[in-house]
């Protein structure tokens, strides 16, 4: 049984972001307290998300506050470790984010931690934890151990089900203040602008994703329908965001946005080694290419050789028939 | 690693940690106890470590300095050196020893800052250069984690680059958010792949590569003690770990003017749309 700390992020003006609550549902598995970690960046956990917070499971809410930019992460990750001294937490769990594998990197250091980064489930066998991960682009499950006796770990979007807890109840708020030591403030956040929402769901967490490749010659229209019709967010590859026809958070692949969502549909995408290692854990792949020899063909659950102009329209427009 | 003031130094001296892994194109493996099969013969250097190595060569050439290529791994690794001397680096270094088998990340990193600390014995080092992550455990965490053993400021994942009277200047790309990061040097930058285009050796840098030092450090040269690194300092173990299956039912067709109606029909009855 171990406590654990759930690390709560927020777009900047308060809304949890959806994976959270999978790292939440996760916690649960691990038998004891949960104790949500709000950095108080500017933006404060509102009524409506502490309710659903505690629904979840969670028994307490840290509001951090620090004497400097909480989002460095030599800031956070020092606020972390007083905060896991504190609590006697045995886990701490976040998001798969870069910034987030900056801040367990660091935990590792300041703690003794052991650190485990995009796994896909977390358990506790024989007084361990032991968590869950796929590697190498998808192809190999593992079962990782850690062996100190606290844990960081960075969980995937889209790994379990969001369930809700028995006899949840509002979880209090208490403040939690840190002062930044010197050599977390060697480093200065000379600007920081927030991405836009896009009015889509989020690439690195949504259930359906439609990507764009070389294929759509830098017309992405009909996989924005596409997109829209599944409820979806709209992916590319390398080759489309170099071409510049759509920004690089839109970048799928292993140095861009990993993905593992239940739908990819890859759209004029060839499948290159970079591109599959981003999203080969998907639940079902589905890929439509001119070329019969494009290697995302190997991996694709559904594949049409054929032409997007073609196929996608016919595709979009039978959905909706059956949506209506 | 001490900032110290200059002698007969270059104006820059610039240490990158480079990888050997195993080329992504090959079936890669986990072999039985758990570790990545790192002696199936088709190592290369990490790409993303092209990058890094790119951006040591440019800061080093604007401002007169010179690059240091490191690494630690197996006998193979020291062909990961090999390629940055070939891209330009002044020296190379090898860490090899047995007993850093198995090593996490930590123990990866202690040995790298405990090199690069040798290294600035002999003059101070100015920058630490990195690959954002290994496309081998695509962890991203050994940057920071060296960054913090060095105690010296971090700068992770930087698109751009810039070094201007003692200060490094990055900007980067982050999940939902874009940030420029600034500190004074010395420091440590990861770089991504948007951050360059890495130069490809030609045939003079491959002929002068052949006469730069290589060096080959053991843990002993550098102070260490097998019990900090390897498998016996390791935090994590893996306790399974199963090639997955192909995937099974798999469909593929032709158009022939009704696939779009077809693929809507298996997304539907698979509860996928």
């Amino acid at each position: 049984m171990t406590d654990s700390l759930v690390l709560l992020d927020h777009t900047a003006d308060g809304t949890l972001r959806a994976p959270v609550r999978e790292l939440v549902t996760v916690a649960r598995g691990l038998g004891g307290a949960i104790h949500g970690v709000w950095a108080a960046d500017g933006a404060e956990p509102d009524a409506e998300t502490l309710a659903e917070l505690g629904a979840l499971g969670v028994s307490r809410v840290h509001r951090l506050t620090a004497d400097a930019d909480l989002h460095l992460s030599a800031v956070l990750a020092e606020a972390l470790a007083s905060l896991l001294d504190a609590t006697g937490a045995g886990a701490l769990l976040a998001t798969s984010t870069f910034e987030n594998k900056e801040v367990a990197a660091r935990l590792a250091i300041l703690t003794g931690a052991g650190v485990v980064t995009d796994a896909d489930g977390l358990v506790v066998e024989d007084g361990r934890l032991v968590a869950s991960k796929t590697v190498f682009a998808g192809t190999w499950n593992t079962r990782c151990a850690v062996t100190t006796p606290l844990a960081v770990v960075t969980l995937k979007a889209n790994s379990v089900a969001v369930s809700p807890a028995e006899g949840g109840g509002v979880p209090d708020v208490v403040d939690h203040a840190v002062a930044a030591s010197a050599a977390a403030r060697r480093v200065s956040l000379v600007e920081r602008t927030e991405r836009p929402a896009s009015g889509r769901p989020d690439l690195g967490s949504a259930h359906v994703v439609v990507a764009g490749g070389r294929g759509t010659e830098g017309d992405f229209t009909l996989v924005e329908e596409l997109a829209d019709v599944l409820g979806g967010a709209v992916g590319a590859t390398r080759v489309a965001t170099d071409e510049g026809w759509i920004g690089h958070d839109a970048q799928i692949g292993q140095t861009g946005v990993t993905i593992s969502p239940r739908l990819y549909i890859g759209v004029g995408v060839s499948g290159a080694v970079h591109h599959r290692g981003g999203m080969q854990a998907s639940g079902t792949i589905v890929a439509i290419n001119s070329d019969p020899d494009a290697p995302i063909f190997e991996i694709a659950d559904f594949g049409i050789v054929g032409d997007l102009n073609a196929v996608l329209p016919q595709l979009t427009a039978a959905l909706r028939a059956q949506q209506g | 690693m001490v900032h110290r003031p200059r002698g007969n130094v270059p104006d820059v001296r610039i240490v990158v940690c480079v990888k050997h892994v195993p080329d992504i194109q090959s079936d890669r493996a986990l072999g039985e106890s758990g570790y990545v099969v790192r002696d199936g013969g088709d190592g290369t250097l990490n790409e993303l470590d092209e990058n890094a190595l790119e951006a040591a060569l440019v800061l080093a050439e604007a401002a007169g300095g010179e690059v240091v290529a490191l690494t630690v791994g197996p006998e193979d690794a020291v062909d990961a050196v090999r390629k940055g001397l070939q891209m330009g680096a002044d020296e190379a270094v090898h860490v090899l020893d047995d007993a850093i088998a198995g090593s996490d990340v930590v123990g990866t990193a202690r040995v790298l800052a405990a090199a690069i600390t040798h290294l600035g014995v002999e003059a101070p080092v100015d920058l630490v250069v990195t690959g954002m992550a290994g496309l081998d455990g695509l962890t991203s965490l050994l940057p920071t984690a060296l960054a913090a053993l060095l105690d010296v400021p971090a700068l992770p994942l930087a698109a751009e680059v810039s070094v201007e009277a003692g200060t490094v200047r990055v900007r980067r790309n982050l999940d939902h958010a874009t940030e420029v990061l600034e500190a004074a040097l010395p420091a440590l930058v990861s770089v991504t792949d948007q951050a360059n285009e890495p130069r490809y050796p030609n045939f003079k840098g491959i002929m002068a590569a052949r006469k730069k030092p290589v060096t080959t450090l053991s843990l002993a040269d550098l102070g260490l003690s097998p019990a900090d690194v390897g498998a016996a300092g390791a935090r994590t173990a893996v306790v399974e770990a199963v090639a997955r299956p192909a995937r099974e039912n798999r469909v593929l067709i032709n158009d022939q003017g009704d696939a779009g109606t077809q693929l809507a029909a298996y997304l539907v009855e698979n509860k996928l749309a």
